[in-house]
């Protein structure tokens, strides 16, 4: 049978190697159901599994707060910005917890979710998305501890909570653009999943959660501002706490920059490696 | 009619890596092989890195066309590595074509497996939503459909248990029942009839005539020629990822049946054929016990099988060479493998040119062909693998009684057993 090649405008749908950028944008629309989906499973069996599922998300940052605590804060004696330190550090373990386990669900996540991406059509990046909304949830829980622990110590929000919005978006654009990065490598790469944990633990101390980004020397903090979590930290810390925190615009600016640069390159990225998902997972 | 899916000049091809260790690309391989291959390069500038290169295209589908009107039922079939489920990947977009198009018009559904995306904690009543909206059910046709859903996969009252407690058979019915409520205008299914009881088989089969009785279209892979041809009403049979030829559901499943016999797997007449090199089989045949070459082999009459192999220097004179025989259904479904090293024989290969005999007594199995594979492996690393490049046709002896009535249902090994009455 020979079929001249034609572009007949009665298809909906043409299938060819490379794929346009329009389409895709479509499609994430026409799936968007499923990233809901997704992310709802995700997180009904996080707090399913376990019986302390709900406990877990709020016990995990208040140890570590009491172990940052105890160490910077006491043995260490750093300064604390004029809040108490146990404030300072959970203002920090907000925003951090939610960059660290988003990264490491979306970038297990195309691995976990295999079966089904060799199985059925979806714009992949939902899988790595909708890992990462999860980590939303958990974030929900140890805002309201984070409240609960501002009163107990007499501190009231102020005006600036409400930028805090900006802040989280920003947290959630890192994690994203980090996830897409890392999921479409350990796809590709089997040994690379060995590599997240410990850029994970490598970025709590790369990053001032235990500590004030102010002990950082002047001349270093603007070097300092290319981790983009010191950006998000220090907005966090600026919109919730109050007192003697500053928040350096130059320094922010930069660290939103290179969000948006490791979330382009991390999306287009993922983009590339999407199209042979299916046959090298 | 119009067409619906128009497929022109499809290929897709794959790369086969023959230096790997591991099935899967690791970092750290790829991370030493750049830097052996940077040193080699600066010792040697002009050579070629052929170690790092040792990769081998694959075309699982060549220059593929063909055209579906609407309501068109149609079944796919070929031997195994003939490309049919690359064929219904591509069209569910599953994995992108190397070279040629696809257009399809009107909304497409895809059932390559069933219960895809169904996770064990969450309850049936949780999965069926998760399950639908995968397959892409937006949640109103979910909720509307729901009901239907349950009552056709029969498990009402299990509806807000979690799925791992679920039997495997009701866990099926619930996968398979999201599925069949399924309403595409065109809908792509792979071997998943084959789970299930018969009874919940025969349902769905009927809930997917219906489907295509509704001016649906539909295509279907399947090895179970029967579903096939009560389903079917065109075929295309695909042969090493080409359309051999396309028509009448039942000649096609002729014409695969013929194919088969006709123009006998060989050597050079052979499926998937894979392997790092260094052994290679050159010829396989089957001999009777006197050692004459044969086609057919009387029931519980010994056979051997004889594999030619040339060696290269380094496998001459190794005594952890290992062989393996596999001995398949006619549509591709294993049933049995022999292994040198399972029964402790130790294979040494001294010359260049070796012929390996595998001895076996008798085929415990029935009247019919069987498709041989091959392959020639030392410490873990295949040398040399050739699907389905030999065939053996088990025919009754005339001392035997005939098997009378006996159909494809009744399965496909003989076991020796004798009946005996005594009054009481």
């Amino acid at each position: 049978m020979r079929i001249s090649p034609t572009r007949s405008p009665e298809f909906d749908l043409v299938i060819e190697a490379g794929r346009g950028l329009g389409r895709y944008w479509k499609d994430l629309w026409l799936f968007r159901g499923l990233f809901f989906f997704l992310a709802w499973r995700d997180v009904l069996v996080r707090y399913k599994q376990t019986v302390i599922g709900v406990a877990w998300a709020v016990l995990r940052p208040l140890l570590t707060m009491v172990v940052f605590t105890a160490i910077f804060g006491r043995l260490a004696k750093l300064p604390s910005e004029g809040v108490p330190y146990p404030i300072l550090v959970f203002a920090a373990m907000l925003p951090w917890q939610m960059f660290s386990s988003g990264l490491q669900e979306s970038s297990e996540s195309l691995l976990a979710n295999a079966q089904m991406i060799s199985k059925i059509y979806f714009p992949r990046i939902i899988v790595p998305t909708s890992a990462v909304a999860v980590s939303l949830v958990d974030f929900l829980f140890s805002f309201a501890i984070l409240l609960g622990l501002m009163a107990w110590y007499g501190l009231w929000p102020t005006w600036r909570m409400a930028t805090l919005p900006l802040f989280t978006l920003l947290a959630l654009a890192a994690a994203l653009g980090t996830g897409f990065w890392f999921s479409a490598l350990s796809a590709k790469y089997r040994d690379f999943r060995y590599v997240v944990p410990f850029v994970v633990q490598f970025g709590l101390f790369a990053s001032p959660v235990g500590f004030s980004s102010t002990i950082v020397p002047e001349k270093w903090q603007l070097l300092y501002s290319l981790n983009p979590m010191v950006g998000v930290i220090d907005g966090f810390r600026w919109a919730l706490l109050g007192g003697d925190t500053t928040l350096s615009p130059a320094r922010l600016a930069l660290s939103a920059l290179v969000v948006a640069v490791v979330f382009t390159t991390g999306f287009l990225h993922f983009r590339r490696t999407e199209r042979v998902l299916a046959d090298v997972i | 009619m119009s067409s619906v899916i128009r497929v022109e000049n499809l290929s897709k091809s794959y790369l086969i890596r023959h230096q790997q260790r591991e099935p899967y690309l690791a970092l750290r391989d790829v991370l030493t092989d750049s830097v052996k291959g940077f040193f080699r390069r600066l010792a040697a500038p002009d050579q070629k890195d052929s170690a790092i290169r040792a990769e081998e295209e694959f075309w699982a589908l060549k220059n593929v066309s063909f055209e579906v009107r609407q309501g068109d039922r149609i079944g796919i079939i070929g031997r195994n590595g003939a490309g049919k489920s690359t064929l219904l990947k591509i069209l569910s977009r599953i994995t992108e074509p190397t070279r040629g198009r696809v257009s399809i018009k009107g909304r497409i559904a895809s059932l390559l497996e069933v219960g895809t995306g169904f996770h064990p904690e969450l309850t049936g009543r949780e999965n069926i939503f998760l399950n639908g909206a995968i397959l892409g059910m937006s949640k109103s046709e979910i909720r509307a459909k729901f009901d239907e859903i349950v009552t056709f996969a029969e498990v009402e009252k299990f509806l807000d248990t979690p799925v791992k407690r679920y039997s495997s058979g009701m866990y099926v019915r619930l996968a398979f029942s999201v599925a069949a409520h399924l309403e595409p205008e065109i809908l792509l299914v792979d071997e998943v009839l084959a789970v299930g009881d018969i009874h919940f088989q025969k349902k769905c089969l009927g809930k997917m005539q219906d489907t295509g009785h509704d001016g649906r279209t539909v295509l279907f892979v399947s090895h179970n020629m029967d579903s096939l041809s009560s389903l079917c009403n065109r075929g295309i049979l695909l042969s090493s990822g080409q359309v051999h030829s396309m028509g009448d559901m039942q000649e096609a499943i002729r014409e695969y049946s013929d194919s088969t016999s006709t123009n006998p797997p060989s050597i050079k007449n052979h499926g998937r054929r894979g392997g790092e090199g260094g052994i290679r089989i050159e010829d396989l045949w089957i001999a009777d016990a006197r050692g004459h070459r044969i086609n057919e082999i009387p029931l519980d009459e010994p056979l051997e099988v004889c594999i030619d192999a040339s060696a290269s220097a380094p496998y001459r004179n190794r005594s952890d060479i290992i062989i393996g025989i596999g001995i398949d259904t006619r549509d591709g479904r294993r049933l049995a493998t022999c292994v040198s090293s399972w029964v402790d024989n130790r294979i040494e290969i001294r010359s260049g040119r070796s012929c390996i005999r595998c001895l076996i007594p008798f085929l415990p199995l029935v009247p019919d062909t069987y498709l041989i594979s091959a392959s020639i492996s030392a410490r873990g690393i295949t040398l040399d693998y050739i699907e389905h490049c030999g065939s053996v046709h088990l025919v009754e002896k005339e001392s035997t009684p005939a098997y009378k009535g006996r159909h494809s249902d009744h399965g496909l090994v003989r076991i020796p057993c004798s009946f005996e009455v005594e009054s009481v």
